[in-house]
């Protein structure tokens, strides 16, 4: 079989595996790891649903090969807090009501979790821009922003 | 996607040069990955350049040296970067996702193949995709299509907003070309169309894009980046505009206008550039070198809008890099 191995971590676990080079890092969270949180809209870097984190910083898991992503920190949704203490990013959006039907929510939340890691973000139209790479079908959008405001001010 | 074999390079790797002349390159794949998707690149072998050490920005007294591997996010954001050539920082930052910027590198951003609908769509002919087979856009629906040095085979534009901003600093770009270091000045990068649309740009199979490099001069005072698409976010370019100025007792002392969205490589014109030197910064003199530098401009039916939409924005741009707000 034509595989490849990888090493990374994995919301905090170490993980090795061989893996045939085509699987997307979305493919093989959802269907390898039945890690179902993050969400496959387009496929195509267009909605931002596959949103995780990788060192910190904010992708489109599903134009990521996983093979590519040897030594790399993958955060996902499922890893950002325990089931009994939520990150100040999933309190804030519940508290803003910043969701309809929550499908785009997990990708939305790894974006927000990425703008307080870019020091470099200081505007409401910075903000704005960050976040334009996720896009809402709901059009919660008012909430999001005002939830991502939020986020940004209290950290 | 189709299967492929995979490779990790290693500096060691490249000594040789033959891995990359049989493989295509693997940067953060946000192009390739998706093109490979819609089948419509469909390598046998990919070789990733990810761990090679191409990875940083340094500073020197010729410029800033952007390493290939070093991401568009991270590049935008470098504090040389944003103080020095603030024109490159706001072209990166108008281009696609906070997301796709923190994944895709400064070498995939100067080789990323253009975004006509039809070159995507595998049913259609594209002599782009399949030479010989004829171009779909000539008589389709080309609104995102050049105006400017298309040929009877293709009128495809390149997509990159980083690339207009780095035709405007004159930028050369570092290839590694079997062993040896080749440097390449920005408008000789890529290519128009002609009869051979499937080459996007000068480099040969197997050449690897180590860095880029900045010059000294960074156009920090006067300069704009205006980006004219659909939505203020999050789309590409129908017409941009990367305009650098310098000005002396309100003459022009040098002037730089790179366009973006009208042509299969950032359009730019040096003879039309130093008419204007020592000519007084006014707009009239802007609308002057507006209609010289699209001199020829030719719409194919749904994009002829941008003949008048780029003059436009030539003009805007350079008042407003004349008076920064
Ligand atoms: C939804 C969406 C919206 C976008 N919007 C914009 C936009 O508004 N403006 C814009 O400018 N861009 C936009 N992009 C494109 C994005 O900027 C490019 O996909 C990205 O810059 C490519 O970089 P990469 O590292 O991921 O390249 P890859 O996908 O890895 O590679 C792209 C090409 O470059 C070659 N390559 C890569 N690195 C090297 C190297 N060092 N030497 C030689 N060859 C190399 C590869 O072989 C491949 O052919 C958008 C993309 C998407 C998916
Ligand atoms: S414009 Fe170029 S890329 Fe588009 S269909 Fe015609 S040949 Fe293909
Ligand atoms: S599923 Fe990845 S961006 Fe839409
Ligand atoms: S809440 Fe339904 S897609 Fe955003």
């Amino acid at each position: 079989m034509n595989t490849n191995l990888v090493h990374f971590t994995l919301n905090g676990e170490p993980v090795e595996v061989a893996i045939e080079p085509w699987t997307t890092l979305l493919d093989y969270l959802r269907y390898h790891q039945k890690l179902v949180g993050t969400k496959k809209g387009c496929d195509h870097g267009q909605c931002g649903a596959c949103t995780v984190l990788i060192d910190g910083n904010s992708v489109n898991s599903c134009l990521c090969l996983l093979v590519s992503l040897d030594g790399a920190e993958i955060t996902t949704i499922e890893g950002v807090a325990t089931a009994d203490n939520l990150s100040l990013e999933q309190q804030i959006f519940i508290e803003e009501d910043a969701y309809q039907c929550g499908f785009c929510t997990p990708g939305q939340i790894c974006s927000t979790i990425a703008m307080r890691n870019r020091a470099e973000i200081n505007s409401e139209e910075e903000l704005k821009d960050w976040m334009s790479g996720n896009l809402c079908r709901c059009a919660a959008y008012k909430n999001i922003t005002k939830a991502a405001r939020r986020i940004y001010e209290e950290s | 996607m189709k299967p492929f074999q995979y490779t990790r390079l290693s500096t060691e790797d490249l000594s040789s040069g033959t891995t990359l002349r049989d493989s295509t390159i693997l940067a953060g794949g946000t192009n390739l990955v998706d093109l490979m998707k819609y089948g419509v690149e469909e390598p046998d072998s990919l070789a990733d350049i990810g761990k090679l050490p191409y990875t940083q920005i340094e500073e020197s007294d010729k410029g800033l040296l952007l390493g290939a591997l070093v991401t568009n996010a991270d590049t935008a954001y470098h504090a040389a970067v944003k103080s020095t050539y603030p024109v490159l920082n706001k072209a990166i930052l108008a281009a696609a996702s906070s997301q796709l910027r923190n994944r895709a590198t400064n070498g995939g951003n100067l080789l990323q193949r253009t975004r006509c609908y039809y070159f995507y769509d595998t049913t259609m002919p594209c002599n782009k995709r399949e030479p010989g087979t004829g171009c779909a856009a000539i008589k389709g629906f080309n609104r995102i299509h050049a105006i400017l040095g298309t040929s009877a085979s293709c009128i495809a534009t390149h997509p990159s907003d980083m690339c207009v901003a780095l035709a405007a600093l004159e930028a050369k770009v570092l290839v590694l070309r079997k062993g040896e270091t080749i440097v390449i000045p920005f408008d000789q990068l890529h290519r128009l169309p002609g009869d051979q649309p499937e080459k996007d740009h000068n480099l040969e199979p197997g050449d690897l894009i180590t860095h880029i490099q900045l010059p000294a001069e960074g156009f920090s005072e006067h300069f704009e980046y205006l980006k004219i698409r659909d939505r203020e976010s999050y789309a590409f370019a129908l017409v941009s505009v990367a305009a650098c100025l310098k000005v002396s007792e309100g003459k022009i002392a040098d002037i730089r206008v790179a366009l973006g969205g009208v042509a299969h490589k950032p359009w730019k014109l040096k003879e039309v550039e130093k008419d204007f030197f020592g000519k007084e910064a006014s707009t009239e003199n802007f609308q002057s070198l507006a209609e010289q530098l699209i001199q020829g401009a030719q719409g194919f039916g749904t994009n002829d809008f941008k003949i008048s939409l780029v003059k436009g924005a030539i003009v805007r741009a350079l008042n407003n890099a004349l008076n920064p707000s």
